[in-house]
């Protein structure tokens, strides 16, 4: 079963990071014959962990390791992302939507933005049809291979009713990687809420029971938790040769590789590579471009709740249990490029929505007080939730360095990420905030609240793909354009984000990198 | 720490509560709701203010002091490993207990004055830190509490129920059918 190799062992592929991108890759090459080394910083739970109580779980999973957030983003959790064996799949809503072909030319479809720094990807997005299927029947995504969709929860029916009353057509309970059926090992949705505290009974997709054990099975997959990555090792012809780690244990160890890959997530994925500098990679490593650690996006979003007339209990069944995708294409006409898409999400509980809309909203009674009770926190039964998720702008001012001073506690730098709206993003949100509103309001909603953006879950672009080395960090296929022993393979590679949750894209760009690497490995070319 | 409380009960407010010197802390009790709350660190003032602020803050017509209370618990209990928030405490129970005219200031005890003037004081000290503290103690203790969220329609864990596919996660009655 369970493979164990040699630190020494040159002919692994380390993959760092077990999440969509790092479970992904190592699964489809253990399939493929490949020997893979895996690399996660945080701990293995399993189901009997995961507990239906956000705060225990926000313990349990997050990456709280101190970050520094400057511009748009909170300071102090500038991210909410997690730091566990099958990272943030564990967390993630399971919505799996496909990019649209104009959000893969985002360059010549929306033509020069001023600030935003645009490019086309460097696949044609006719070849992605095929990963994006194979993706979404390993995932047992929903509305594809013939999988029913989830039934509608009451969140859900609030919003497709005032939908549908606006006049949008295409509502429907989504794209969704959580089993509508038994499937593959797994049971069906019980509609237990908490998707986003992890599923307790695993019928949401994450690798943490899928595709790591599938690994694992194969005999030639090595996982090794609480392994903290330092830095990546490279020759004097300028390969990468192994990755420095620390164990549970606090000991430092290195494993050598044939290759390496990263999937780390946007903040640690450019954090290894800018730490890994050294004299033949001054400014770090893959980094010729200056690209490591720019164009960093998270995507236009926001919330909005509305006060019901009658109950919803909004917390009961998957949270994003539905969307309405007719805002999602590009149309000049409304001002802004690109899209975006309303799903449901209700609010992480009574005290998160009792502290978030007096913190955040300014349709806000205040923060407390008589009113404040009686028309926000004694509401709490009668309200729906959304969410706006759309494509922001890649800016190169966005992104992550190493904070000048300040270490964590394995010595490293910590990372300051930075981020600020593009005036792009800042009237799609207008005009998402305008809509969410009038879907509760055509469900007779007498008050809406409108939320600006929580800590960032969809964290894109710091290690972009670009057809020239000069414009990018990596290819098409991941490999970096400096170092071709040296993959990226998360959601830092997104040339721009188009509007769509990103995880399907990610395990689709896996896949497709796996058989690429395979190919290379058997050709002797790496 | 000195004790400034002697042995009398209050009547305040919306907080029927006793207050009883015991040793460093005090002890609250209410015998109306038949409940009562034993700090270590706080004093009996200090508590009693912050269980008033509290609810002030929150206020919640169909809740009791008790659920209240349980704010000033956690609160004490944090302060046993951290003495800086003691003072803040204390700190900012005095600074409620300024009464602030056009031409004087003058002090009565922030549990002793009449609630309008209780709440003019707390938005005098809104967004100050130590407003902020009994604030963010007062969310997460009174609306953290899934005693008190079930009463808000908080259904809490679900998955030892089975989730609510057979309890009701599409039973909305009130919407017209599309």
């Amino acid at each position: 079963m369970a493979k164990k190799f040699d630190l020494n062992d040159d002919s692994v592929v380390v993959i760092i990071g077990s999440g969509a991108g790092g479970g992904t890759l190592g699964n489809e090459l253990a399939q493929k014959g490949v020997n893979v080394v895996c690399l996660e910083a945080g701990k293995k739970l399993s189901l009997d962990d995961i507990e239906n109580d956000w705060g225990a779980m926000f313990g349990k999973l997050s990456w709280v390791d101190k970050r520094q957030g400057t511009g748009d983003l909170l300071a102090g959790l500038p991210l909410w992302v997690c730091k566990t064996v099958g990272g943030t799949t564990v967390h993630w809503a399971g919505a799996s939507l496909r990019f649209k072909d104009h959000e893969f030319r985002a360059r010549s479809q929306y033509g020069e933005i001023e600030g935003a720094n645009l490019l086309d990807w460097p696949i044609d997005p006719n070849e992605m049809e095929r990963f994006y299927s194979m993706a979404e029947d390993k995932m047992g995504t929903t509305g594809t291979h013939g999988i029913p969709r989830l039934p509608g929860n009451n969140n859900y029916q609030v919003m497709e009713y005032g939908a549908k009353a606006l006049g949008y057509t295409d509502v429907h309970t989504g794209n969704m990687s959580i089993n509508s059926q038994p499937r593959d090992g797994r049971p069906g949705c019980h509609q237990i809420g908490f998707c986003m505290a992890g599923c307790a009974i695993g019928a949401k997709w994450s690798t943490l029971y899928t595709e790591i054990p599938k690994a694992e099975a194969t005999g030639r997959f090595e996982l090794r938790s609480e392994s903290m990555v330092l830095k990546i090792n490279h020759n004097k012809e300028g390969k990468a040769t192994g990755v420095v780690y620390v164990d549970a244990d606090g000991n430092t160890h290195e494993q050598k590789a044939r290759v390496v890959a990263i999937a780390g997530n946007s903040v640690e994925t450019p954090r290894i590579l800018l730490n890994s500098s050294s004299n033949m990679f001054s400014d770090g490593m893959a980094n010729s471009s200056g690209q490591v650690g720019k164009n960093f996006m998270r995507h236009m979003t926001g919330t909005v709740y509305g006060t019901m007339p009658g109950a919803v209990h909004f917390d009961r069944g998957t949270q994003m249990a539905g969307i309405v995708m007719d805002e999602s294409g590009h149309d000049d006409s409304r001002g802004f490029a690109g899209g975006y898409y309303m799903q449901t999400l209700p609010g992480f509980g009574l005290g998160a929505i009792a502290g978030n809309i007096g913190n955040m909203s300014v349709d806000s009674p205040g923060k407390w007080g008589r009113n404040y009770t009686r028309e926000v926190v004694e509401n709490y039964k009668n309200m729906a939730g959304m969410w706006l998720v759309g494509e922001d702008m890649p800016q190169e001012k966005n992104g992550v360095t190493l904070h000048s001073s300040e270490k964590d506690q394995y010595g490293l730098p910590i990372p300051v990420v930075h981020f600020e709206d593009h005036p792009n993003d800042v009237v799609m949100r207008n005009h998402a905030f305008k809509a969410g509103s009038s879907v509760y309001q055509a469900g007779g909603s007498k008050k809406q609240y409108q939320l600006p953006p929580f800590p960032s879950t969809h964290n894109l672009g710091t290690c972009r793909m670009s057809e020239n080395a000069r414009d990018g960090v990596c290819s098409s296929t991941g490999a970096t354009h400096d170092i071709s022993n040296l993959f990226i393979s998360d959601g830092s590679s997104f040339t721009t984000g188009a509007a769509a949750n990103p995880t399907l894209t990610i395990v689709a760009l896996a896949i497709r990198q796996a058989e690429n690497m395979s190919k290379l490995l058997s050709q002797n070319s790496i | 720490m000195s004790n400034k409380v002697s042995r009398r009960t209050f009547i305040q407010g919306s907080a029927t509560a006793g207050v009883v010197v015991s040793g460093a802390g005090a002890i609250l009790t209410n015998t109306e709701e038949a409940w009562a709350l034993s700090t270590e660190v706080l004093s009996g003032d200090t508590a009693l203010s912050i269980l008033i602020m509290a609810r002030t803050l929150y206020p919640h017509d169909f809740l009791g002091d008790q659920y209240y209370a349980e704010v000033v618990a956690n609160l004490d209990e944090q302060a046993k490993t951290d003495s800086s928030l003691v003072e803040k405490l204390d700190n900012g129970v005095k600074e409620l207990s300024k009464v602030i005219e056009s031409d004087r200031t003058y002090n009565v005890p922030f549990k002793d004055q009449s609630s309008g003037l209780q709440l003019q004081n707390l938005k005098r000290i809104d967004g100050s830190d130590f407003f902020e503290t009994v604030r963010g103690a007062t969310l997460g203790g009174l609306y953290g509490n899934p005693r008190v969220a079930a009463l808000f329609g908080w259904e809490g864990s679900s998955v030892e129920h089975g989730g609510y596919i057979n309890r009701g996660f599409n039973d909305i009655g009130w919407l017209p059918k599309s």
